[in-house]
């Protein structure tokens, strides 16, 4: 029977005390977590066993002479843990750790999620190693990091864990698209999506054709220096200058081109931008 | 009899006599008060005085009332009247009230007269001014109001094909792991700002940009910070910017510090918050003919012309003025009160304080939307 009771502390007390005067218990120095394991017990009759360790206590009635068995998941949480057996007039005692068993888990934090292309150092990778039961393997493990972009080239790394943790830094690639990062320590395996988006615009060139009364002005594909198409929605300002007057629209691109129409003045300035990217600039002369 | 009976006699009197002056004499003067609970209305024995009348049934929503008492009713109907006055497609005017009104003869003779009327009304995001020169003629023993009517343009019932863009965003959920990955927000940049001591407030003014490939709401914290490191205040960016930032969108900012004076600041520290929400990329909205009016009347007008099919409800036009420098000088916004229809262009008029328009080298003006169908 475990007990989560407010009783825990008195328990423990009582069982340090009593470990301190008693004979001692022969458990194993090292108790891997959840594994099943036995120890033997001297004298005869009925006796009560109380395990005090972190995050709990045990209590179970047992027959000394006999061996005292613990089944897998009896004792999850790692930790130190002291044992008191209490038999008529004599208790006997001992001290054990119970610690972490192999990985089963991982906490995989990959940051940041979206980023643009060709940053070198770029994205972060920290594995916290657990095992099954939610201990933090602390043992050294090569943590593998793999980062595998559309077109199928991979970034790989190992790390040794230290203290449960591991880290890796990686370079985004240069085409843009989702890329899979994957952590991996045996065959435990976390994956996370990473987004390499496209820069800012490498350069943006416009051109002009009349209509009726306006201007069409329409862009050519819009790429970053990588080659990469900007995305859709990305904001394309037009501005147009004629006569100490200006006209001005914030156009998004659609289909890798941004498109627009103005008032045509003959002798009007025409620029384009995006951010922080300036354009060309055309002076319209209706269309001649 | 005491001191305090003759006092309370005297107080008494006076009250009663007062009132039946406001009765028999009620103050109607240049300046009305468009009173929706007023009762009295003046007698429309004067070009004045018929202004007044017709301004008062205005600002009870009268309708019905003020277009009877119009002299060219026959040039158009009641609800062009309406809808000249309150707006169309749930405007900033189909929720504002006449809070008041000015009245200035601009010349009469005896049979007609010239008076202009700027109305105020009052709208959730501020007051607006609606400037009417009224041609005013005398009917009899009446004079009767011609109504400049602004016949709102009517969109002709039709489809249009829009290919629009629109992101929608799935944030990580609440029972996921600590360590489960979740949608980054927005990467967004200050790439100007600039403090400033103006009428005794310190005015902070810059630029934000969006570099991401994602929409962002932002906000602008601005903490002054005195000689000893103690912040003296803090404002977020409220009205004076454009909240939704698409993908390298470019947004001014104007957080106004009432009470403080530079000289008591040592720095400044600025915060851009975003986050990534769900927005369109429509309607585009193109600013035309802007032009900035030097003294005494300066500000900067222009035209908006809404360029796609959806109906834009509100729109907010804010300008950025720089020096010949290129630093920001000012940031100043404006509401039109009608609503954009597609291709058809709404007027637009930004104030510019006298001593920043005689410095300004250039501008930029952008233009953010409200439709009722959704954000932004």
């Amino acid at each position: 029977m475990r007990f989560r009771t407010p009783f825990l502390f008195a328990l423990a007390l009582l069982a340090y005390s009593v470990s301190a005067q008693s004979p001692q218990l022969h458990f194993p120095q090292r108790v891997e977590a959840g594994a099943a394991f036995s120890i033997p017990t001297s004298g005869s009759g009925a006796a009560t066993l109380y395990i005090v360790g972190p995050g709990g206590a045990l209590r179970r009635k047992i027959q000394l002479g006999t061996s005292l068995a613990f089944g897998a998941d009896d004792l999850p949480n790692a930790g130190h843990y002291t044992a008191v057996l209490v038999g008529g007039s004599s208790t006997q005692s001992g001290q054990f750790d119970v610690v972490p068993s192999k990985p089963g888990r991982l906490s995989f934090l990959a940051k940041p999620s979206r980023l643009p292309v060709n940053r070198a150092t770029g994205i972060s990778g920290v594995v916290y190693l657990f095992d099954r039961f939610g201990n933090l393997a602390l043992d050294p493990q090569p943590v593998s990091f793999d980062l595998s972009d559309g077109s199928g080239r991979t970034q790989s790394r190992t790390q040794a864990s230290r203290n449960g943790v591991a880290w890796v830094r990686m370079d985004s690639a240069v085409k843009a698209g989702p890329a899979t990062f994957q952590a991996s320590v045996a065959n435990v395996r976390e994956k996370r999506i990473v987004q390499q988006v496209p820069g800012d615009p490498c350069s943006i060139r416009m051109t002009a054709r009349a209509s009726d009364q306006k201007v069409v002005l329409e862009t050519d594909p819009i790429r970053d220096c990588s080659g990469n198409a900007v995305p859709d929605g990305t904001i394309v300002s037009f501005t147009e200058t004629y006569q100490g007057s200006q006209s001005t629209v914030d156009v998004p691109i659609k289909r890798d081109v941004a498109r627009t129409e103005l008032p045509a003045h003959n002798g009007a300035v025409i620029s384009v931008a995006s951010g922080i990217v300036m354009g060309n600039e055309i002076r319209w002369n209706g269309g001649l | 009899m005491n001191r305090g009976f003759w006092l309370a006699l005297l107080i008494a009197l006076a009250t009663v006599a007062l009132v039946v002056a406001g009765t028999l004499w009620p103050n109607i003067s240049a300046t009305g008060t468009a009173d929706a609970q007023a009762k009295l209305l003046g007698a429309a024995t004067s070009p004045t005085g018929a202004v007044n009348n017709l301004l008062q049934q205005i600002a009870r929503h009268n309708w019905s009332s003020a277009y009877a008492t119009l002299a060219n009713k026959s040039e158009f109907s009641e609800s062009d009247f309406t809808r000249d006055l309150t707006g169309n497609y749930g405007s900033l005017r189909t929720y504002a009230a006449l809070d008041g009104y000015d009245v200035h003869p601009l010349r009469a003779s005896s049979d007609e007269a010239e008076i202009r009327a700027t109305l105020h009304w009052a709208s959730v995001v501020g007051t607006f001014d609606d400037l009417r020169d009224l041609h005013v003629v005398r009917s009899g023993d009446r004079w009767q109001v011609q109504w400049p009517v602004v016949k709102e343009t009517r969109v002709p019932p039709q489809v249009i094909p829009v290919n629009y863009l629109r992101w929608d965003v799935i944030y990580r959920g609440a029972e996921d792991d600590w360590g489960a990955q979740d949608v980054e927000a927005p990467h967004v940049r200050i790439v100007a700002m600039h403090p400033v001591d103006r009428a005794g407030q310190v005015v902070i003014m810059g630029e934000i940009l969006n570099e991401d490939v994602v929409p962002a709401f932002v906000t602008v914290k601005a903490t002054l910070l005195g000689s000893n490191g103690n912040a003296i205040a803090s404002e977020d960016s409220f009205d004076k910017i454009s909240h939704i930032l698409l993908p390298k969108q470019v947004s001014p900012f104007r957080i106004d510090f009432r009470d403080v004076r530079l000289s008591q600041i040592d720095s400044v520290r600025m915060q851009p918050f975003s986050t990534l929400v769900p927005a369109s990329a429509d309607p585009v909205i193109g600013i035309e003919s802007q032009t900035l009016h030097p003294v005494p009347d300066s500000s900067l007008t222009g035209q908006l012309v809404n360029q796609s099919g959806q109906i834009v409800n509100v729109a907010h036009v804010i300008g950025t003025f720089y020096d010949h420098s290129g630093q920001i000088i000012w940031v100043a916004d404006e509401y039109p009160s009608r609503a954009l229809l597609p291709e058809t262009p709404v007027p637009f008029e930004i104030s510019v304080p006298a001593d920043v328009s005689s410095k300004v080298g250039s501008y930029r003006v952008i233009a953010s939307t409200f439709s009722s169908s959704r954000f932004q």
